[in-house]
């Protein structure tokens, strides 16, 4: 809401030298948030010119420009930057007659933009100065050409300064207005919230227009066979009709000035009234061609099919539940939206309607955004307009239309109200003092409640409190406890530190996670923060390791229409930030994510169909029908590596990231959270079929495993199309099962202190089984007197046969009770060799 | 012939040989030629066997005091001699350690991350636990369980990002919020938690807007809160934020879920150019309404609450203009902050 100052001063006292920022200060103090200025940045000397003569002189552009001689002074005085009283002035327009009063910018005057005016040479001329348009002066849009003051009905003297002529001196404070306060759309609000800001004296405009009930003239029925939420859509309707209006006068300077500031284009003389009386008193207001209407109003809903043009000329398709103003003839306008097209004020229009109606708020905003027609008037009516305020506003635009488009109101019209008054509400004793925290004296809560408007009536053991009229989000007797703490003041409010019972501390998850992302930190990768948003085909692509389409939750208003769903991997996240770091030129990337994806069952339906209301709580039912109405959202880890893992330097040659370094960081990552995971030959659809491995972890007591999530390279043709390089490691664990699965505490084992005995074993096995499975089968097989295992050599070649390899294995043995001999260390791995020899057919290598 | 001259001399050539050593090679050339068995001065000690057994004694001692003299002189010259060849081993092993290669980087933790640990941190020391809830919600818990009215501005104010079919009534919830709502019907009270995590909104990727936010809320629920805990528990948290002369104000404003509402700026004592006071967040006091969602008498009960924006408070805090950066993934922006922000 912006708020022109000359504006705000007819109804509260604004001292002399009040700056925009103390206005904006004392503003804040109640709850208007500062959103910024305006002014029309205009300076120096401009004043009012009379054009004495002029000459038309073709140009070899293809203009004709005019050379004229305009009086900027009277005879013989010195014009406002101290020049001559007559100047030559060059004007590209050609909408003036010699006579016409216009607005000269001498040299050094500023107009908006930082454009200064100086004597300079064009068209062959000394022009000094600048004969404006509107525009120019930052008055309106129009550009047809200069502004020619009788159009505003002005007929100054010549060298009157018309910055204060046109109202341009004048500046406006702009305020956000919280969706409580509908009353704060208007100057009337505003400045009573600046009287209780400053203590300043708050003239209330609505109180001094005549109250007086029009003369029946239209009949106005309300006829609401559908009310929304039990609630009839028109409560308010009072008409005034006012006979022989001229909607071709110019509306005034003062006027068109005052809308500007307050972010309104001036239209016409009756629309501006409208808008100026909306502005000033909050209460929207419609304007018929009363010739136009087919006999009396009757306000209902919209039936079935139903359609209507608007004043924007779009033909609307009307719901059931819009509500509608309509005659004889039908629809003539969306209430409280947008006017209909058939009964508008045109420059032929000689006698007006004028509407000033309340609607309910909840009718008004569904129509609106079903429509998508924000207006200033659905803006002020969804929040609530003060139903009191009609009258006075139909008279405030009476009165204007009589005084400035030569109306005569003929005293007829309607004034139908059926608006209930607001609930009284009882404020125990001692409530607000013990909500708020402070010691407020009796009469510190009455003072501050009766200025806001409320009346009081004493109870035993509190107050009754009946808001005003324009206060409907007085609700509670909370909410007059923020009328107190505000009217006071907050600064009264001391700080007190709460003591909370002890807590339990990070819980065990929140902890791992951090640990996790800490261990990934240390050990060289970058954490990044990827959007979850996913395309169709990322998720086709990486979303589920076989040949089936994940199913995602797809956003029905995305930002971008390419990226719908929510995701169900981390990978294409790390993709996007690795392609970016790359286009920046760092090309060796350790990056990774922690992060929720989405994961809906396949065949499941989420959602409620009905949202249960708040302020109760809902049976322990439908508690869980909202809680298992979401899909799973686990916590995953994303690791990517591409580039080098070691950069090429002095005595060291580049040691380029592969898979092994995301399934190092799986590894540490296991041992940190103390997770029993090994790794198997995997596949999935985006990675290299011969270079992934599934990480799996042991659950209970036999050989199941649950499978935690993938490591492996991109699938090389994968990466090309993506314009990465043709190795890029990545890994991504379910975090959430790897906590899950995490050793809750660790069972020590006492250390044994006799020596070790150390064996190699080579075995030799076809070249497709896996190392790790001859080393599960050598670890069975050896017993519990091995220690420790690792693979040191993989061999093939000279001595091995053709699709054969030899692995070699370090063992170590230790028995914890005595020091074992090198036949017993032998026996053991024999036995291990031999286990492996009965799963895989390996035979020891001597 | 054992002499005196002869024995002289086989010491002065030992010596002399002693003195030109370089390195072992020559040293054991030296100590083979003057000390070994085959030495002039062994030769000459195996003369004493055929002398006259008065002459024994004195020729013995003649020789004997010789062959000390030359053995600790070598002695020496070998101590020297290792010493001088270690050096060298050291002296060719030096390297240039401004030139040694770097085979392990530090990563960088996210600094949004890190920030919403510290402020846990900060709770966590007052007692106060961290709670965590679905970012896709159901609007019961984004919206209606929290005093918004389906109808009310405020609600459409959200830009919300709605699920398909809009009809399921699921969301990306548009604050943390709803988890204020699941603690308080999954917790024994009193219940002081907070609640960190990322939030959606329908805004463009600016300087200052991005649809993917987070934000850390807090709500406590006891009997006989008042504001003025509010302000004391904000004030708690701004000094540990932002040193010890950060301050709180509060200033009315509106919010469905308090009432009374305030907006709260924090005292940046050390803000870039300048101190000055910083829009920091909203709070008030839990909305009667609110608790009669999770089932709790508001009679009885009464709670505050507080929410703030992580990006914000890195921006003012860290001096960042650039709300992209930190969306981004460009790796320079968390390596900026390493391991603590």
């Amino acid at each position: 809401m912006r708020i022109p100052l000359s504006w705000l001063a007819e109804f509260v006292d604004v001292p002399a030298g009040t700056s925009i920022d103390d206005v904006h200060a004392a503003l804040v103090s109640v709850g208007l948030e500062e959103e910024g200025s305006h002014r029309f940045d205009i300076d120096g000397p401009v004043v009012v010119g009379e054009v004495l003569e002029f000459g038309e002189e073709p140009q070899s552009n293809g203009k004709t420009i005019r050379w004229c001689s305009v009086r900027v002074a009277p005879p013989g005085t010195s014009a406002a930057d101290g020049g001559a009283d007559v100047r030559g002035i060059v004007c590209g327009a050609h909408n003036f007659f010699v006579g016409d009063k216009v607005v000269v910018t001498l040299p050094g005057a500023v107009l908006p933009g930082d454009f200064a005016i100086a004597a300079r040479k064009t068209y062959g001329h000394i022009s000094d100065g600048m004969i404006a348009s509107a525009r120019e002066l930052g008055l309106g849009d129009e550009h047809d050409g200069i502004l020619r003051l009788a159009t505003l009905g002005l007929d100054p003297e010549v060298g009157t300064d018309a910055l204060g002529l046109l109202g341009l001196t004048d500046a406006a404070v702009e305020v956000n207005v919280t969706p409580d306060r509908g009353y704060a759309f208007s100057i009337r609000g505003i400045a009573r919230e600046y009287a209780h800001a400053t203590g300043a004296k708050f003239r209330d405009p609505a109180l001094a227009l005549p109250t007086i009930e029009p003369a029946e003239g239209v009949h106005v029925s309300i006829d609401d066979q559908a009310p929304i939420r039990g609630k009839v859509g028109a409560t308010v309707f009072v008409t005034r009709v006012v006979r022989g209006v001229d909607p071709t006068v110019p509306t005034p300077a003062w006027m068109v000035s005052r809308l500007k500031l307050a972010g309104i284009r001036s239209i016409s003389v009756v629309v501006d009234i409208t808008n100026y009386v909306m502005l000033e008193l909050g209460q929207p207001l419609h304007g018929y061609d009363l010739d136009l209407l087919q006999g009396g109003i009757v306000v209902r809903r919209a039936a079935a099919g139903e359609t209507l043009k608007t004043l924007d000329g779009q033909v609307r398709k009307l719901d059931p539940e819009d509500l509608l103003i309509t005659d004889d003839s039908g629809a003539i306008g969306l209430a409280g939206v947008m006017g209909g097209l058939k009964t508008e004020i045109s420059d032929d229009t000689t006698n007006v309607l004028i509407e000033a109606a309340n609607f309910d708020p909840v009718s008004i905003a569904r129509t609106a955004r079903r429509h998508k027609l924000p207006s200033e008037a659905s803006k002020r009516f969804e929040r609530g307009v003060d139903p009191q305020v009609a009258v006075a506003a139909a008279a405030r635009a009476v009165q204007l239309l009589e005084e400035l488009a030569g109306g005569t109101a003929d005293g007829s019209g309607s004034g139908l109200h059926q608006h209930d008054s607001l609930a009284p509400i009882f404020l125990p004793d001692q409530y607000i003092s013990r909500l708020v925290g402070v010691d407020y004296t009796d009469d510190e809560i009455t003072s501050s409640l009766i200025e806001i408007g409320a009346t009081i009536e004493y109870a035993s053991d509190g107050l009754l409190v009946s808001p005003p009229s324009w206060r409907p989000d007085l609700t509670h007797k909370s909410t007059l406890a923020e009328e107190v703490a505000r009217i006071v003041g907050y600064s009264r409010i001391p700080s007190v530190l709460p003591t909370a019972p002890p807590g339990r501390g990070f819980t065990r998850e929140q902890q791992l996670r951090r640990l996790a992302a800490e261990t990934l930190a240390a050990s060289g990768s970058t954490e990044v923060l990827a959007y979850p948003f996913l395309s169709a085909s990322s998720n086709a692509t990486f979303g589920s390791p076989d040949e089936t389409v994940a199913p995602a939750v797809r956003l029905a208003n995305p930002l971008d229409a390419e990226v719908p769903l929510l995701r169900t991997t981390l990978l294409p996240g790390l993709i996007d930030v690795a392609r970016r770091n790359l286009s920046r030129g760092l090309t060796d990337l350790a990056v990774f994510e922690i992060g929720a994806v989405f994961l809906p069952a396949e065949g499941t339906d989420y959602g409620v169909v009905d949202v249960p209301l708040g302020a109760t709580l809902p049976s322990s039912e439908i508690l869980d029908a909202l809680n298992s109405s979401i899909p799973p959202q686990p916590w995953h880890l994303g690791l990517l590596f591409l580039g080098d893992a070691i950069e090429k330097q002095p005595g060291q040659p580049a040691v380029p990231f592969g898979v092994a370094d995301a399934l190092d960081a799986v590894r540490l990552l296991a041992t940190a959270l103390d997770v029993p995971v090994s790794v198997r030959q995997g596949s999935h659809k985006a990675l290299h079929p011969g270079r992934t491995a599934e990480v799996v972890v042991p659950v209970g007591v036999g050989a199941d495993v649950v499978s935690v999530g993938y490591v492996g390279e991109l699938l090389p043709a994968l990466a090309a199309d993506l314009d990465l390089p043709r190795v890029v490691a990545v890994a991504e664990l379910d975090l959430s099962a790897l906590i899950d699965l995490a050793a809750r505490s660790v069972q020590a084992t006492p250390l044994a202190g006799y020596p070790a005995a150390t064996q190699d074993v080579s075995l030799v096995v076809a070249e497709a089984v896996a190392a790790g499975d001859v080393l599960d089968a050598l670890t069975a097989g050896a017993g519990e007197l091995l220690e420790s295992i690792r693979l040191v050599d993989d061999y093939r070649g000279a001595g091995i046969a053709e699709g054969s390899k030899s692995l070699t294995f370090a063992l170590r043995f230790r028995a914890d009770d005595r020091t074992l001999t090198a036949a017993e260390a032998s026996e053991a791995r024999i036995a291990g060799a031999a286990e492996a020899g009965r799963r895989f057919g390996a035979t020891i290598r001597e | 012939m054992i002499s005196e001259e002869s024995v002289a001399a086989a010491v002065e050539a030992a010596l002399a040989a002693i003195g030109a050593v370089t390195d072992t090679a020559t040293f054991r050339a030296a100590r083979s030629e003057h000390a070994g068995e085959a030495s002039a001065l062994a030769r000459l000690n195996g003369q004493l066997r055929s002398l006259p057994n008065d002459q024994k004694a004195a020729a013995g001692k003649l020789v004997g005091q010789a062959r000390a003299r030359v053995n600790q002189a070598f002695a020496a010259k070998e101590a020297d001699v290792v010493a001088l060849e270690n050096a060298a081993q050291l002296a060719a092993e030096a390297i240039d350690v401004t030139a040694l290669p770097v085979r392990k980087r530090l990563g960088a933790r996210h600094p949004l991350s890190l920030l919403q640990e510290k402020i846990g941190e900060i709770f966590v020391g007052m007692g106060w636990e961290v709670a965590e809830g679905p970012e896709l919600e159901n609007e019961w818990f984004n919206f209606d369980a929290l005093n918004f009215d389906p109808d009310h501005p405020a609600r459409a104010m959200q830009d919300t990002f709605f699920v398909d079919p809009v009809s399921s009534h699921l969301l990306l919830r548009t604050h943390t919020s709803p988890v204020q709502i699941r603690s308080l019907l999954s917790r024994d009270l009193p219940v002081y938690v907070i609640a960190p995590g990322r939030t959606y909104r329908t805004d463009e990727l600016d300087a200052t807007h991005t649809p993917v936010f987070s934000q850390v809320e807090g709500i406590a629920v006891d009997k006989g809160l008042t504001m003025a805990h509010l302000r004391g528990t904000l004030e708690f948290f701004a000094r540990k934020m932002f040193g010890d002369e950060a301050k709180i104000r509060l200033r009315p404003n509106y919010f469905p879920f308090t009432e009374p509402s305030a907006e709260m700026d924090v005292w940046q004592p050390n803000a870039k150019g300048g101190a000055r006071w910083v829009e920091w967040g909203g709070c008030g006091m839990v909305n009667p309404n609110v608790l009669l969602s999770a089932g709790i008498d508001p009679d009885v009960y009464s709670g505050f609450a507080f929410g703030i924006g992580i990006e914000r408070t890195l921006q003012f805090r860290n001096n960042l203009n650039d709300m992209r950066d930190m969306v981004e993934g460009d790796i320079r922006f968390s390596q900026q902050f390493g391991m603590v922000v």
